[in-house]
């Protein structure tokens, strides 16, 4: 779990602030990159928002927990055809709600490990579980027999992650640095079709990592309206262009097309569209001050 | 608060390579003392150099505000970096704005400054990206211009000057839509590549959502120890036959537009031109001369001894055989009769993926009045050049940069009061 940030230590334990007893807290959980020698005296009063966004992310993990489980069911039954069309939806609620869900160190690798990230950790692929192995052996494999328990160990993973997720500590900068993390996620790798490497699903994640940091936006609309209504007006702007942009990519059943269907000239397009987006994205943090 | 110039100019920490490029070549071996810079200065009386409201305290700087906009006369630093963007917006308005940001963010740029003072909000991310923190301005320097695409994408095609537009095809031309057109550009040349690259990565951060960039290109020069011309990556001197940048009579003659709202400004025409050096490495010395027409240790022209001899294009030996081959490089660019102001780096940028070859070359620069005259001068070059064996031109772009900047003013102001 996170680290209690300041925010939430204010807001728990109600603790007034004085003098400089608190600067080495301050540090510990900003790292400001410069010398800071005053800690600011008056934190914003988010509460409102911080709840709202725990709120959303129960949501998605209700239903992540669900989708999986519904996924699970089919790829058991040995329904490939079933399984793979679950798959991708079913992952959109965990990409969404990323900024909660991969705050648990080791069940983000456990659940939405690539084989990849687990070779660079020095492991070797039996160490491999969760989604993306299943996707391997859907896309690649095409046969479900042999994986029943990667399937099984799947669900129970979600479980604990549900269940740890309604102890989570939703702060302000979770928020905010969340938000951000989102579009970084699409730049690094929904962009670069390295997530779905199987299932060329990759604008399914990169659909739901926006629709992320779209909500997290909306809930911290009116406060950023009371600060800079040009930001928001700008953020409207560029959320529309990603959107639309992807907008072109669905199909006629309401997913997306494969990856391996964009031109490099789409990837560009898209690619740019996020970095518009995120540079006016990494100014929501001026509500804090 | 404004120091007298000459005063300044003295304190300015002003290299020997400066000096001697700033007095050409009638100074050279010279030893000049920093006391008697200011009487240099004064007596070449140019003009090119007016501080309005520059930093009086930034060493190394050249100055923003001025007749001209820098890095075009300024005294050739030893990198650039050179972008070339696409606007994301369809309105004059919208350009006017993007200039009316940047020329005050240009200025603190070239000043040595932060692009915005720090704030005490650390949960956001800083207005500059840091890299030039702490560091000498290193004669930064920064070019700013138009490209004929961006009149039309604006629907403003009637202030397009009609010396304006992308480059002919020619001969042997390969040029790839990732290295050509655009429709602003960005030249920041200084004596350090992080000083160069922080200010083109600033100003286009500045603008996100307005500006993408199309395609950028890294260059670097490097001088002999004496001053004087540099080599290029094929190892002969580039950039003899250039008119003085002091010398304004000829630039106004060769660089500097005189009419309309481009009146001080000029034209950059920019090309991305591979230098097949595995090639060029194979060939023996005799014929390496033999293209270019000049003696590779020294840089003179054939028949003659030294960089700076004139020489007669047509001059011919005893067998009646041009001294100067007609094929060379050198006798096709002065036959063409056509001058340019040259003022370009060297790449290296890795490998290419398709061949294993080295990924170098020359990112081409030069600046004339009206682009007719880089056609006049590369349709001389035509097929008959021998250099063509040599390298292949894979991108092109051509800008309108503005006039310079007056204080109060801003960047390209006397296009949006055109009608």
């Amino acid at each position: 779990m996170k680290k209690k940030s300041l925010l939430s230590v204010l807001v728990a334990g109600g603790i007034l602030i004085t003098g400089c007893e608190n600067t080495e807290e301050l540090k510990k959980d900003d790292k400001p990159a410069t010398e800071e020698t005053e800690p600011a005296a008056q934190e914003v009063d988010l509460s409102t928002e911080l709840s709202s966004y725990q709120e959303f992310a129960f949501e998605q993990m209700d239903q992540f927990l669900l989708e999986t489980e519904k996924f699970v069911n089919l790829f058991k039954a040995g329904d490939i055809e079933g399984a793979k069309a679950a798959y991708a939806p079913a992952r959109m609620y965990f990409e969404r709600s990323e900024p909660i869900a991969e705050s648990f160190g080791d069940l983000d690798p456990r659940i939405d490990g690539r084989l990849a990230d687990i070779q660079e950790e020095g492991k070797g692929e039996e160490e491999w579980s969760g989604y993306h192995k299943l996707e391997h052996a859907l896309w690649v494999e095409n046969k479900t027999a042999g994986y029943e328990g990667v399937a099984d160990q799947l669900l129970a993973d979600v479980k604990e992650l549900h269940a740890l997720v309604q102890t989570v500590d939703v702060t302000a900068d979770l928020m905010i640095t969340g938000a951000v993390d989102l579009l970084n996620e699409v730049s690094t790798s929904k962009i670069t079709g390295e997530e779905e490497i199987y299932s060329h699903t990759d604008l399914y994640d990169f659909k739901a990592n926006i629709e992320g940091a779209e909500k997290i936006f909306e809930i911290l609309r009116p406060k950023l309206e009371a600060k800079d209504k040009e930001l928001v007006a700008t953020l409207d702007e560029k959320f529309k262009a990603v959107d639309d942009l992807l907008a072109q990519h669905a199909t006629a059943n309401g997913g997306y097309v494969s990856y391996e269907e964009l031109t490099e000239d789409h990837t560009k397009a898209l690619a740019t569209a996020v970095n518009q987006l995120g540079e006016p994205l990494s100014q929501m943090g001026i509500i804090l001050e | 608060m404004t120091e007298p110039i000459d005063e300044k100019w003295i304190n300015k920490k002003v290299s020997r390579r400066d000096i001697l490029k700033l007095t050409g070549v009638g100074a050279a071996g010279v030893a000049i003392g920093a006391t008697s810079l200011g009487g240099v200065i004064k007596a070449m009386g140019s003009d090119v150099f007016e501080p309005v409201a520059d930093s009086t305290r930034a060493i190394n700087k050249v100055d923003f505000y001025g007749k001209y906009q820098s890095g075009i006369t300024t005294p050739v630093q030893t990198n650039i970096y050179f972008a070339s963007l696409d606007v994301l917006f369809t309105s004059k308005k919208d350009l006017q704005e993007l200039f009316q940001k940047w020329t005050p963010l240009v200025e603190r740029l070239m000043n040595g400054e932060l692009m915005v003072d720090l704030t005490t909000n650390t949960r956001i991310p800083t207005g500059d990206t840091g890299e030039a923190a702490g560091m000498d301005v290193a004669n930064l320097s920064i070019t700013i211009g138009v490209g004929p695409s961006l009149f039309d994408k604006l629907g403003i095609s009637h202030l397009k000057p009609a010396e304006l537009k992308d480059l002919p095809h020619f001969p042997k031309d390969q040029l790839q839509k990732e290295f050509t057109g655009g429709d602003i550009c960005i030249q920041a040349c200084a004596d350090d590549p992080q000083v160069a690259f922080h200010a083109v990565r600033n100003l286009v951060r500045a603008a996100s959502g307005k500006v993408e960039i199309k395609w950028s290109q890294a260059g670097f020069n490097s001088f002999p120890a004496d001053g004087g011309t540099p080599r290029n990556l094929f190892a002969f001197k580039d950039g003899t036959v250039n008119p003085t940048i002091t010398d304004e009579k000829d630039l106004n003659k060769v660089v500097w537009v005189d009419k309309g709202w481009l009146k001080d400004g000029t034209y950059l025409v920019a090309r991305k031109i591979q230098m097949h050096l595995e090639t060029w490495d194979r060939t023996s010395l005799k014929d390496q001369e033999a293209t270019f027409g000049r003696y590779r240790d020294s840089g003179a022209p054939f028949g003659k001894t030294k960089e700076f001899d004139d020489f007669d294009v047509e001059a011919k030996d005893s067998k009646g055989e041009y001294i100067m081959p007609d094929t060379s490089h050198v006798h096709l660019a002065r036959k063409s009769g056509a001058r340019i102001l040259r003022r370009s780096y060297s790449y290296a940028s890795g490998v290419m993926s398709n061949t294993g070859e080295h990924d170098a070359g020359l990112i081409f620069i030069s600046f004339q009045k009206d682009p007719a005259q880089f056609t006049t001068v590369q349709n001389s070059l035509g097929r008959l050049d021998k250099m063509n064996e040599y390298i292949t031109h894979r991108g092109s772009a051509v800008f309108a940069c503005f006039p310079g900047v007056q204080k109060g003013s801003y960047l390209g102001e006397a296009l949006f009061n055109a009608v």
